[in-house]
């Protein structure tokens, strides 16, 4: 097992390498002059000039690139100038936003996809089939900014259930202290469970918006697989034997059909990453999506590839966990790995 | 949701929808914070707590304002529709207790009760680090210093430890009021020394992210991009103490989010909502709406008068009467902006900018013009605009579009990204965009130094360059240092009348500043700068 953990990491190494190159590269051709922009509004040449030299932008790709590469090395990623602050910190602060948002919308979406995928699966053609049918369809063709505009519009405007749309915490609610960087976990272990309660009713809606996008994928992957595994032969001899339906969908088929969701689960969680700028814009979400575009737009140079760097790590991490969660699932695959 | 229903109580909403009353977990203590609060959402934040960072942002400016003291600031009078405005000759003492204006130089007496947020008093030794600081800075800072002929440390002078000395570099009518805008403010000197480094000897990493200046709030929290959170300085000497407590401003970046916080009584104040919002809510009636045009700002079309075929005045004037002026009024703007086209063909220019010209829509007289120009069918040009203000840039381009097709010249539209918009006119290569300039001194002159000038500054956008012009401008600037008001006034008509005869750049109208806030929230004041003060804001 831990060599195989080695062995993938050791191929991750010449990706993230090119990965450096090419968002150095691609940040460098992006349209506009960083120097122009900072120098702000009323700025003449010579003070534009003055900008580029103390960016260090005057000096040649290549040198920029060294100082780039020397800096990562020693864990700097720079400076953001929309933001004015280091972009490790920044990306550190951030990323546990976007992941608490990401990891429930995609929790909440799988207990209710797979469930759903399950039951439509065994009822083809029932009721149950078509409302998987029907919500899947709903979910993905609905753009993620538009459901969750409609979200705010329903839950908040019209109807005042939820909070304001205004980050991870009520304005007068202080974050709890800093463990995980989840406020739902660290709110838990301050046991302060009043700022709990205002995380997660912050929490609910962009979840939702996240998961009602991520449904479809789910629910239809579950059912397409348990139909397969469920017409295949060792389901007709476990059912033969006279083994009670349960077991039959529960031990035999539902767990030979979760390496295809898995998969999914993973491709799923990369878009979820995506979608989650648009959310976040939305739900003024202090996350790591709206952070890169926000720097994208501004043609900073040292968060998007820093935001680059850190998405293309994590991809590797979860492209290893899911590897492993496929040993775990199926014997067979630790075998051939 | 208690929170709620009290804030109904308090600012007179009407109930918009059917609210569920749930368990409350609300308490007495954030009632009482919540009526000491203001809260502001933005769309976006500020990069830098210190306007002399390197490129520190427009909301950055905002921050400076209100946690940094300037020696003078303006008095107030009564503006547009009776909004309190800033008297642009009329001086106020912030820092310093009194003024003396010399012939050559401006003497300044502190405050002896003035104290920065740490508690160490203002002295004369600040005040000359802190403009020190700004003229050497480099960048904007030091080119705003530029404007009011103060460019040398050697200019500032510390007399006593409570006095200090500005000596002009020449007779300059824009000095004093340079010295009353956002960048020359006093920075605690001794603290910003200990941060200072060789690399760094102004201290700019150590202000960037905190405030160190004796203002009427300081930052106690700011997160990048997400929230500032000032609170009142109890001790401020530069004013009368202002009424909030504490200011929570945060960005929220979706439009219809900041409408949707107003309308619920969630936020206080927001201020960049897109036009047609601000005329739903001004008409609900539910919100207090204030609307001010820029001062000395003009949206304009503009075209380079260095590329064919526009170097024909000729070809300009036919622009000029193709542009459909009403309904960009009506149609984009929604008639949130000051007209500045269609005056009275008899009417005298005014001793004023922005004044309107005599243009008006007329495709007949446009088509006639362009013929005897020698372009009878037309030509095919582009029109530029910058995406960052696509809200209206865009909607206008494809009406001046639609109408300039009338007259046969065929329009490409090309957007720029808000990042490279600047390079794009710093290379002067575009033919034909629109745009807008502000300054923030209000005197025509200044405006036409940036917009007009023969030097061809990055405003001069359309590199109109004319000696006719160069000698008004400069006549005026000099009158107006010695006190010919004659002369001045002669020079400025005279300039006013050349820009709308060879109309390199066609005035559209006057940009309005739009906020929006409760009915219980009062006391707005325009500022040359259009950002919020929060010393005369009352939350009641």
């Amino acid at each position: 097992m831990l060599t195989m953990i080695g062995k993938r990491l050791m191929f991750a190494i010449p990706s993230l390498i090119g990965v450096i190159i090419v968002t150095f590269l691609l940040t460098r051709a992006l349209p506009g002059d960083p120097a122009a922009y900072f120098a702000g509004p009323a700025a003449s040449k010579e003070a534009i000039e003055q900008i580029r030299k103390k960016l260090g932008l005057d000096k040649p790709l290549i040198e920029q690139f060294f100082r780039y590469t020397n800096d990562l090395a020693h864990g700097d990623f720079g400076n953001s100038l929309t933001t004015g602050q280091p972009v490790a910190t920044e990306i550190r602060n951030r990323l546990p936003a976007s992941a608490e948002l990401t990891l429930l919308g995609l929790v909440v979406s799988v207990m209710i996809a797979i469930p759903l995928g399950v039951l439509a699966a065994t009822r083809p053609g029932s009721w149950i089939d078509h409302l998987c049918r029907v919500t899947t369809t709903a979910g993905v063709s609905l753009p993620v900014f538009f459901t969750g505009l409609v979200l705010v519009y329903v839950f908040y405007f019209r109807l005042g259930w939820s909070p304001a749309p205004l980050g991870r915490l009520d304005v007068f609610y202080s974050a709890p202290p800093h463990v995980t960087g989840f406020y739902l976990i660290d709110a838990l272990i301050a046991r302060d469970f009043e700022t709990f309660r205002s995380a997660l009713s912050q929490l609910i809606l962009p979840a939702a918006t996240l998961a009602v996008f991520s449904l479809a994928p789910i629910a239809r992957m579950t059912r397409a697989s348990m139909l397969a595994v469920l017409a295949s032969d060792f389901v007709r001899t476990a059912r033969a034997s006279g083994l009670s339906r349960s077991t039959v969908i529960v031990t035999y088929a539902f767990r030979n059909a979760m390496l295809p969701v898995i998969t999914t689960l993973s491709m799923v969680f990369s878009f979820l990453l995506g979608a989650n700028v648009l959310v976040e814009k939305v739900f003024a979400w202090p996350g790591i999506g709206s952070y890169a575009v926000e720097a994208l737009i501004s043609s900073d140079f040292a968060p998007v590839q820093g935001f680059v760097l850190t998405m293309a790590v994590m991809y590797v991490l979860l492209n290893l966990v899911i590897d492993i969660l496929y040993g775990v699932i199926d014997p067979r695959v630790r075998l051939e790995g | 949701m208690k929170r709620r229903d009290f804030l109904k109580s308090v600012s007179g909403l009407a109930a918009a929808g059917a609210v569920t009353p749930a368990p409350a977990i609300w308490s007495a203590a954030k009632a009482d914070a919540r009526s000491e609060t203001l809260l502001i959402v933005s769309e976006s934040g500020p990069n830098n707590l210190d306007i002399h960072g390197v490129g520190t942002n427009v909301p950055g400016y905002e921050v400076s304002w209100n946690c940094y003291d300037r020696l003078i600031s303006h008095e107030m009078k009564s503006g547009p529709g009776g909004v309190p405005y800033y008297d642009r000759d009329k001086f106020k003492p912030e820092l310093a207790e009194d003024m003396n204006v010399g012939d050559m130089s401006v003497t300044f007496k502190l405050k002896k009760n003035a104290k920065f947020h740490d508690g160490a008093p203002v002295t004369a030794k600040d005040v000359k680090w802190s403009l020190d600081r700004a003229v050497s800075v480099g960048g904007f800072p030091t080119f705003q210093m530029g404007a009011g002929s103060l460019t040398k440390t050697e200019q500032f002078v510390v007399v006593d430890d409570n006095t200090v000395r500005i000596d002009f570099a020449k007779k300059d009518r824009l000095t004093i009021p340079d010295l009353a805008v956002i960048v020359p403010c006093i920075v605690n000197s001794e603290l910003v020394k200990k941060s200072a480094t060789e690399k760094d000897p102004w201290g700019l990493e150590y202000t960037k992210q905190q405030t160190a200046g004796s203002g009427a709030y300081k930052v106690v929290k700011w997160t990048a991009g997400t929230e500032v959170i000032m609170e009142r300085n109890d001790a401020w000497a530069g004013g009368p103490l202002p009424k909030v407590k504490r200011v929570i401003w945060r960005m929220v970046p979706q439009a219809g989010n900041r409408r949707a916080l107003l309308e619920r009584g969630d936020a206080d104040i927001s201020y960049d909502l897109p036009n047609k919002d601000f005329v739903e809510l001004k008409d609900s009636g539910k919100l207090n709406i204030v609307s001010v045009p820029y001062s000395n700002g003009v949206q304009y079309i503009g075209m380079n008068v260095k590329i064919a075929p526009f170097d024909n005045p000729k070809v300009r004037e036919a622009v000029a009467c193709a542009i459909p002026y009403q309904k960009i009024m009506d149609a984009v703007l929604f008639g949130l902006a000051k007209p500045m086209f269609g005056a009275a063909a008899d009417k005298a220019t005014e001793v004023a900018w922005p004044q309107p010209t005599k243009y008006v829509t007329d495709i007949a007289k446009a088509k006639a013009l362009l013929a005897e120009a020698g372009y009878p069918n037309g030509f095919e040009t582009t029109l530029s605009f910058d995406l960052g203000f696509a809200g209206v840039n865009e909607p206008l381009c494809v009406l001046v579009q639609e109408s300039l097709v009338q007259i046969g010249i065929k329009t490409t539209i090309n957007k720029i990204p808000g990042a490279n918009w600047r390079t794009e006119l710093n290379k002067k290569v575009l033919p034909l965009y629109t745009n807008v300039f502000s300054g923030w001194l209000d005197y025509p002159e200044y405006f036409f130094i940036w917009c007009y000038d023969g030097k061809n500054s990055i405003f001069n956008t359309m590199s109109y360059q004319s000696k006719a012009m160069d000698e008004f401008i400069h006549g005026a600037v000099d009158a107006a240092a010695v006190g010919n008001a004659a002369k001045y006034d002669t020079d400025v008509k005279g300039f006013v009348d050349l820009a709308f005869k060879d109309i390199p750049r066609i005035p559209l109208y006057q940009p309005y500043v739009n906020v929006a806030m409760q009915k219980n929230v009062s006391g707005y004041q325009y500022w040359f700068h259009r950002r919020l003060d929060y010393r005369a804001l009352v939350k009641a």
